[in-house]
């Protein structure tokens, strides 16, 4: 038994990373970057809106949250549209309680179906975030790159459609990408994806079309990772924000500015038993001195004039 | 299709009760070391195909770009802590980083820690190789970590777990003196190989952080509160009068994992508990080995 020889050859062995798309930097050697009014750590929440059609496709491959049961799955498609309905206010009121702003990554497709939600999110000052068409729209390698900048044009004319703003900013269903991705999004005129989660601040990709920066939106302080898939108390997660807020502000002294990205699902933090304890992290952290609410794009133009 | 055992004839087998006793050095009841794995993962590695790299087609943006989150940013949140509580690393090291990442590896290097091999790679495994190939990553290893850090490797662990049924021999043939890959005692134990010598160190998969926060999906708290258990307990045992004597701990760490911003916190207390309880022994890989094989007969 053997293996093929190719398997003990390197190709790209050598000095920086194993592809084009970004070269290797340390967090703590770049220049320190500094949030306004001397703010010390960057509270960024993402909102995650979806709809789930009944139907659902595993091209590329199934969403997570999707339909599971025979069809018809109604326990999943109703909980899904609970989060939608109601647990998106939950959430909204309150960060707007302590005058925050908030990104919500938005499929196509609510704002065809729901323009009411466009507009409370518009009267709210908030961001939206391209979030793909439908939660049928995964990408992946094996998804034809004809259809994936159509999937990407299509949420970007829907929202923009709805909302008379072209949103600057793309999340992939899952951060999902394929080796397209990065260049179609700046082919499309994205000026920030959400995708890549290997930093803590914002960072600059190049494409074949161009350069797209990259926002990090950290999938380990999801609620989706700590209470869907580790399966921990809301009261464990509003800790475990607690700490890291406590980490990046002390490191926030001697390297500058730090970023807390609060990923959230409306169906699983905006429930009734939970959004008690979370109402209670945003107070806390609205009282904290060095925390500085900001939307995606806050971020991103505060990093880009410091570049 | 070679020959399998069901018996692989690792050790003898020794019980807890009634061992000569070992001792560490400055009657300390239980030796800790932290084993960082250092590790480049290939954004396209080519299939084994035994076990798949990625468990999504490629680029899995996910799998890679957590991983890479090390280099970047977790390694250099861990080190601090670490040197700041006198914790030197042993350093299971894919050994591509020394080419890919030379910062990392020379910070490691600078802080006095020690390097063993964990492969190539992190996504290119041993399942399926011949003797030859096999030979070439150990010596691949050898000569990148000591063109790199000046350093002979003196440990093993396989890359990402993966071993052939002649991995320890070839090793112990290489003349390195442990290996990390198995998980039978508290204490250090001699593998039967066909030549050399060969010690077990203990490392842990059950107090590794992977598994605390991918197998059995604990907060960074509980995580923290398990490792304070594990050596509260190997300390008790360490220094029964009736017990086996000094024991080992190990906390094997991925910085991905442990430099994520919530739970590097809670982990410091855990560093700081430790140095400070008095009957830890902070040792690295080798030099716990070197003081067991001084008390064998």
């Amino acid at each position: 038994m053997s293996l093929d020889p190719s398997y003990l050859e390197y190709p790209h062995r050598r000095p920086g990373m194993d592809h084009a798309l970004y070269p290797y930097s340390n967090l703590f050697t770049r220049p320190p970057i500094a949030w306004p009014a001397g703010k010390s750590v960057a509270i960024w929440p993402v909102i995650s809106l979806e709809w789930f059609p009944m139907v659902p496709s595993d091209t590329p491959f199934r969403a997570p949250g999707h339909m599971q049961t025979a069809y018809p799955d109604y326990r999943h498609y109703t909980a899904r549209e609970y989060g939608t309905r109601i647990g998106l206010f939950r959430l909204l009121d309150a960060f707007e309680a302590v005058g925050a702003k908030v990104s919500v990554a938005c499929n196509g497709a609510i704002a065809t179906r729901y323009p009411a939600i466009i507009e409370a999110l518009q009267a709210g000052g908030h961001e939206i975030i391209a979030h793909s068409t439908d939660m049928n729209g995964t990408i992946a390698s094996g998804l034809a790159e004809g259809e994936e900048s159509a999937l990407i044009a299509g949420s970007l004319d829907a929202l923009e459609a709805a909302s008379g703003t072209r949103p600057r900013g793309w999340l992939s269903i899952a951060r999902s990408q394929s080796f397209n991705t990065p260049r179609l999004l700046a082919e499309a005129g994205v000026a920030y994806m959400c995708d890549w989660v290997n930093d803590e601040l914002p960072y600059a990709m190049s494409t074949e079309a161009g350069a797209i920066v990259n926002v990090p939106l950290n999938h380990e302080l999801s609620d989706r990772q700590i209470i869907n898939v580790q399966q921990q108390s809301v009261d464990s997660y509003a800790q475990q924000m607690r700490d890291a807020y406590g980490w990046l502000a002390n490191e926030a002294q001697t390297h500058g500015g730090r970023m807390l990205p609060l990923h959230l699902t409306p169906y699983i933090m905006g429930l009734p038993y939970r959004i008690d304890a979370f109402e209670g992290l945003v107070r806390w952290l609205a009282e904290q001195p060095g925390a500085w609410f900001a939307t995606g794009s806050d971020i991103l133009d505060h990093w880009s004039a410091q570049e | 299709m070679e020959a399998v055992h069901v018996d692989p004839q690792l050790y003898d087998f020794s019980p807890w009760r009634g061992r000569p006793k070992v001792r560490w050095p400055g009657g300390k009841s239980c030796a800790v070391w932290v084993a960082p794995n250092l590790e480049f993962y290939e954004l396209d590695p080519p299939a084994n195909p035994h076990r798949k790299s990625w468990t999504k087609p490629h680029p899995d943006v996910v799998g890679y770009a957590h991983r890479d989150h090390a280099n970047r940013v977790g390694h250099w949140r861990m080190a601090d802590v670490m040197t700041r509580h006198g914790f030197p690393g042993s350093v299971s090291l894919s050994v591509a980083l020394c080419d890919h990442i030379p910062e990392v590896v020379e910070d490691a290097r600078q802080r006095g820690w020690e390097f063993f091999s964990h492969g190539i790679y992190n996504t290119r495994y041993s399942y399926g190789m011949d003797e030859a190939q096999e030979r070439s990553i150990i010596e691949d290893s050898i000569a990148t970590v000591q063109r790199a850090t000046g350093q002979r490797i003196r440990g093993w662990l396989a890359p990402a777990l993966t071993h052939t049924p002649r991995t320890l021999d070839l090793i112990a043939e290489y003349g390195l003196d442990y290996t990390c890959d198995l998980y039978h005692d508290d204490q250090p134990t001699d593998v039967k190989t066909a030549s050399g010598r060969l010690t077990a160190i203990p490392y842990s998969l059950e107090v590794n952080d992977h598994y605390g926060f991918f197998i059995y999906n604990m907060s960074p708290r509980d995580y923290a509160d398990t490792l304070i258990r594990q050596f509260e307990r190997l300390a008790k045992e360490g220094e029964a009068q009736d017990g086996p004597g000094g024991t080992v701990m190990c906390i094997p760490l991925h910085s991905y994992l442990i430099g994520q911003p919530h739970r590097i916190g809670p982990f410091e207390e855990v560093l700081r508990h430790i140095a400070n309880d008095g009957r830890a022994w902070i040792a690295t890989a080798g030099e716990i080995v070197d003081a067991w094989r001084e008390q064998q007969p």
